[in-house]
């Protein structure tokens, strides 16, 4: 009895949690009732028996997918009061089409019967004794291994997917390129230059670096000074130019 | 039948599902505009699969139904975390994540 | 014989090798050495082709066949390049080379005033002259119908030459197509030889034709199988030698430059139907009724081109009709039986005809391209030389004793009274008066462009007599007009005609009409001459003593001035029977089969494909939106299917 008193509180909280995503004006609310669902579902869980499960459930929905949710929510800079404009003309058939669907569904159980020899069929079941987060780990990493690394791989793909599409460059972003800077020679950064006694710095221009080489060492770019690639190879000539030094007021 | 379920039955968790399901399918419909509600959709019919899933595996004393849970739950991820940065990018590109703008997928 | 066959080669090959170099190597080597080159090699085929004539006269024993190389071969069809030596082909092929190399030489002279290279009409030249050499050295029909389109190709590019004249373009199609109707008739005649005997080759099948004599077919009634297949080997002559009906691209094909006229009408070309009628004397005289036909053909066509050129103001389209008109005495001697005549008047016509042509070309050149009689007139002090090559050729076409054209005609209007046959009556008849008629219009020709007032102040100024270049191949010519009847006529067609032919020309056993055409009444042999003497008189008084009488006669006698003048409008009939109805069914089928239904086909298809993809792309919208909802209304209706079939 009161497995049926909770089932039901669950079961209703998570329709009505559903329900209330789907309809929400604000999506912060749609998704913070995504993650009421969530726990009443992982409660469902729990009353199946299936406790592995329904702590996975809370971990990574609600810990990490409807976090991710949120976050996308709060982070994009979007009128959704727009948004909701034009409900009311597709609420109909929406609805319409979710009802044919729920009536067929019903249709469907009420017509459903559990095959005749379903016990002859091999399952797979827990041995006597085990707690059920050890017998799915023992199902797991034998049975199902192959699937079970497939799905690593699928999550790994995700994620650089993910990482590929959001990935912007960063115009002034320092990196180095190493093959560049393995092919500098001496003359590309060392300048040998004749001071005459009694000068200071200053007067011969000021502390100062070899005008190519860092771009020639740097990505493309990653200054922020222009993107094109600088001619490589320049040696500098003659006396330093006063004020030929454009490396994003880096030189001085 | 009703193996690991109980008193509970089978018919109750279903019928969570089925209204589960619909909801989602309908939530798609009413939210023309809003990728990141669809997308939660999404996740709530992919719920009602999982919980379909899970009550057979009850029912049946089968622990594969629950195996396939987790491999929806890794899909189900995978898929959200993937959407939801087309949707960032979307909208850096473009400023909107209504659905009706995204009309250059076609050849 | 080695030397003759030897000599021969030389002579046959030499214009093919002149025509290749000079055509394809023309623009490297320049004008001067294109032109250097085809004509001397001409003139050394000239001379070759004489030689071989000779020697084998003197050695005899033909006919020989050279095969030169293999070239069909299948099943039992089989053709060989070959070239056949028998007096037949080496009389041809020594005039034709002859003419041919006088030709080159007129020509350097004539085309001195073109502004573009002339090595390509060099080239054509030669390949024109190595065609006709395909044609008559042939030993089979193949590859005499090879040199039969040969020719045919190299008069389209010859009549064509000035491609930037729209009237010599459309002349040299006519041309063309006007010997391809003929030619479509000589194919059919070759492959029902070929089902009849078996094999293309002359010896073969004149071997086989006593055999055969009686073999019929069926279609449309039975005929027999001669008759038919010298029927439609005549059409095609009649094609090739301008005979009525299919002559209506001669006069037309005066659009060329004159020296080609020349060729055409004197050596090549058009001589080739009579060629072919003579080297199938064997056959033809076994098919007596087409020998009438072709008898009756030559002899209408004789008087109707006479009447024409009597009326036409054009001094090129004049001798063309002139032309014609000789093609038909050449004809009239066939359908009598004496090949012979026929290849005599074909070799004495070659020169006096070309003397002729390369005279009228000699007095186009010295008014400036001017044509018209009517404007000129008074020149014979101006051009001496080409005034006394014009009466020199006149002479010999006249048939006045003792020039070349006295001999040969006088033997073909012999031939056709000892044929003793009504048809050979009316031929002689018709000859004679033709002969009337041909001495008229040519004293009209030499009357109005030599002598009277000049009509034209200006072209008379201007008038000038040729380089040496073109008066040299006049002289020798006139030489040749003058001499050839009077040299060859015993060899032709007197007593030593058959040690002369040996065998090339057969006559049937029962036919004696070149055997006994020394016995032909005196005074029938002298009406001929009398005909052209009167013809001479009557253009005296008409266009030098009274010049007024023709103008009344073509007034009082307008409609038959007009007919005249109008060609008995043929060109007007055919127009109106083939040209216009098969322009329309051209059309019809351009419009409505081809534009209609074949390209419509296609089109069709490619504008409904086209119409279907307009209306499926409209189902990509490009809205991700649609995709979802179509997606789940997709999932819908699957478990509605799902249900219902469950």
């Amino acid at each position: 009895m009161m497995t049926q008193i909770v089932f039901y509180v669950f079961a209703t909280v998570l329709v009505l949690s559903a329900g209330t995503v789907v309809s929400a004006r604000n999506p912060v609310h749609s998704v913070l009732f995504l993650i009421l669902a969530f726990f009443n579902a992982a409660g469902l869980f729990l009353v199946a028996g299936a406790e592995f499960l329904a702590m996975i459930l809370v971990i990574v929905y609600v810990g990490a997918v409807a976090v991710l949710f949120l976050f996308v929510v709060m982070m994009l800079d979007v009128r959704f009061a727009q948004m909701r404009e034009g409900l009311q003309r597709y609420a109909p058939f929406g609805a319409a089409v979710g009802l044919v669907l729920l009536a067929e569904l019903a249709l469907a159980f009420s017509h459903w019967q559990v095959a005749q020899d379903i016990g002859s069929v091999p399952h797979v079941v827990a041995a006597p004794g085990r707690t059920n987060t050890a017998a799915l780990g023992d199902v797991l990493y034998t049975h199902y291994i192959f699937l079970f690394e497939s799905c690593g791989l699928v999550l790994l793909v995700a994620m650089i997917g993910a990482i590929v599409l959001t990935l912007r460059e960063r115009p002034m972003g320092r990196r180095q390129n190493i093959d560049r800077q393995h092919e500098r020679t001496v003359t590309d950064t060392l300048a040998m230059m004749t001071v005459p006694l009694g000068q200071g710095v200053a007067a011969n221009g000021g502390f100062r670096r070899p005008e190519e080489s860092y771009y020639i060492a740097s990505v493309p770019g990653s200054y922020g000074v222009t993107a094109d690639p600088v001619p490589q190879g320049k040696p500098v000539e003659g006396p330093l130019k006063h004020g030929a030094d454009n490396h994003g007021g880096l030189a001085q | 039948m009703t193996g690991g379920l109980g008193s509970i039955g089978i018919g109750p968790y279903l019928t969570v599902s089925a209204i589960l399901l619909v909801l989602g399918v309908f939530g798609i419909f009413l939210n023309r505009k809003n990728v990141i509600i669809i997308l939660m959709s999404i996740e709530l019919i992919l719920l009602s699969a999982n919980l379909n899933f899970v009550a057979f595996s009850s029912a049946l004393g089968d622990l594969s139904g629950q195996v396939f849970t987790l491999f929806v739950l890794t899909i189900a991820a995978a898929e959200s975390a993937i959407g939801l940065a087309i949707v960032t990018v979307y909208f850096r590109n473009r400023g909107s994540i209504e659905v009706e703008d995204i009309t250059m997928m076609k050849g | 014989m080695q030397t003759a066959s030897t000599l021969f080669e030389i002579a046959v090959l030499g214009p093919l090798f002149a025509c290749m170099v000079a055509g394809l190597f023309g623009r490297m080597m320049g004008d001067g050495p294109a032109k250097a080159l085809t004509t001397s090699i001409m003139v050394i085929a000239a001379l070759c082709g004489s030689g071989a004539l000779f020697t084998a006269m003197h050695i005899g024993g033909m006919p020989v066949v050279v095969q030169l190389a293999d070239w069909i071969r299948a099943g039992s069809f089989h053709a060989a390049w070959t070239l056949r030596l028998d007096t037949l082909s080496l009389s041809m092929v020594a005039m034709v080379t002859a003419v041919s190399a006088l030709v080159h030489i007129y020509s350097i002279g004539y085309m001195g005033h073109e502004t573009t290279p002339t090595y390509r009409f060099f080239s054509y030249l030669s390949l024109f002259t190595f065609a006709m050499l395909m044609l008559v050295t042939s030993n089979d029909l193949i590859q005499l119908f090879f040199g039969w389109e040969g020719v045919g190709l190299a008069s389209y590019l010859l009549i064509g030459y000035w491609y930037d004249r729209p009237s010599a373009c459309a002349a040299a199609i006519k041309a063309f197509v006007v010997n391809r109707v003929a030619d479509l008739f000589f194919m059919v005649g070759i492959a029902l030889l070929f089902v009849e005997f078996g094999s293309v080759t002359y010896d073969n099948i004149f071997a086989l034709v006593p055999a055969h004599g009686d073999d019929t077919y069926t279609l449309l009634g039975t005929h027999r199988i001669y008759e038919t297949i010298c029927l439609l080997l005549f059409i095609g002559a009649m094609g090739k030698s301008a005979q009525l009906f299919l002559h209506t691209w001669l006069p037309d094909a005066m659009e060329g430059p004159t020296p080609v006229s020349a060729l055409i009408h004197a050596a090549t070309m058009v001589t080739a139907g009579v060629f072919l009628m003579a080297r199938m004397s064997p056959l033809v005289e076994f098919a007596p009724d087409t020998k009438a036909f072709i008898l009756f053909i030559g002899a209408t066509t004789c008087f109707f081109a006479a009447t024409v050129g009597l009326v036409q103001p054009d001094i090129k389209r004049t001798i063309a009709y002139s032309t014609c008109s000789q093609l038909g005495y050449m004809f009239m001697a066939v359908g009598a039986g004496a090949y012979q005549a026929s290849m005599f008047h074909l070799t004495t016509h070659a020169f006096f005809k070309a003397l002729l042509f390369l005279g009228a070309g000699s007095v186009i050149h010295a008014v400036h391209d001017e044509q018209n009689m009517f404007r000129m007139g008074g020149l014979w002090k101006k051009i001496p030389l080409t005034y006394g090559a014009m009466w020199l050729g006149s002479l010999a076409l006249a048939g006045i004793f003792p020039f070349a054209g006295y001999w040969s005609k006088d033997a073909i209007l012999e031939a056709t009274w000892m044929a003793h046959s009504g048809l050979g009556f009316y031929g002689w008849t018709l000859g004679c008066i033709t002969a009337f008629i041909t001495a008229l219009y040519s004293w009209r020709l030499i009357f109005l462009v030599f002598h009277g007032a000049p009509r034209d102040a200006h072209l008379h100024e201007g008038a000038h007599e040729s380089p040496v270049w073109m008066t040299l191949p006049l002289v020798l010519l006139g030489v040749g007009a003058v001499l050839a009847g009077l040299l060859l006529a015993p060899y032709y067609v007197g007593e030593g005609q058959a040690a002369f032919w040996s065998g090339a020309i057969v006559n049937a056993p029962g036919n004696t009409v070149i055997a006994t055409l020394e016995q032909t009444p005196e005074l029938i042999a002298l009406v001929p001459t009398f005909a052209g003497v009167l013809g001479i008189l009557v253009a005296y008084l008409c266009y030098v003593a009274s010049p007024t009488i023709p103008a009344s006669f073509a007034t009082s006698l307008r409609p038959i001035y007009l007919f005249l003048l109008n060609k008995w409008y043929f060109d007007e009939l055919y127009d109106h029977l083939f040209v216009r109805p098969y322009r329309a069914l051209a059309n019809l089928l351009w419009k409505g089969a081809d534009e209609g239904v074949i390209e419509g086909i296609p089109h069709g298809l490619a504008r409904m494909t086209a119409g279907t993809a307009a209306q499926a792309v409209r189902t990509q919208t490009g809205s991700i939106a649609i995709y979802a909802f179509t997606m789940l209304i997709g999932l819908v209706v699957l478990v509605s299917t799902l249900l219902v079939f469950h």
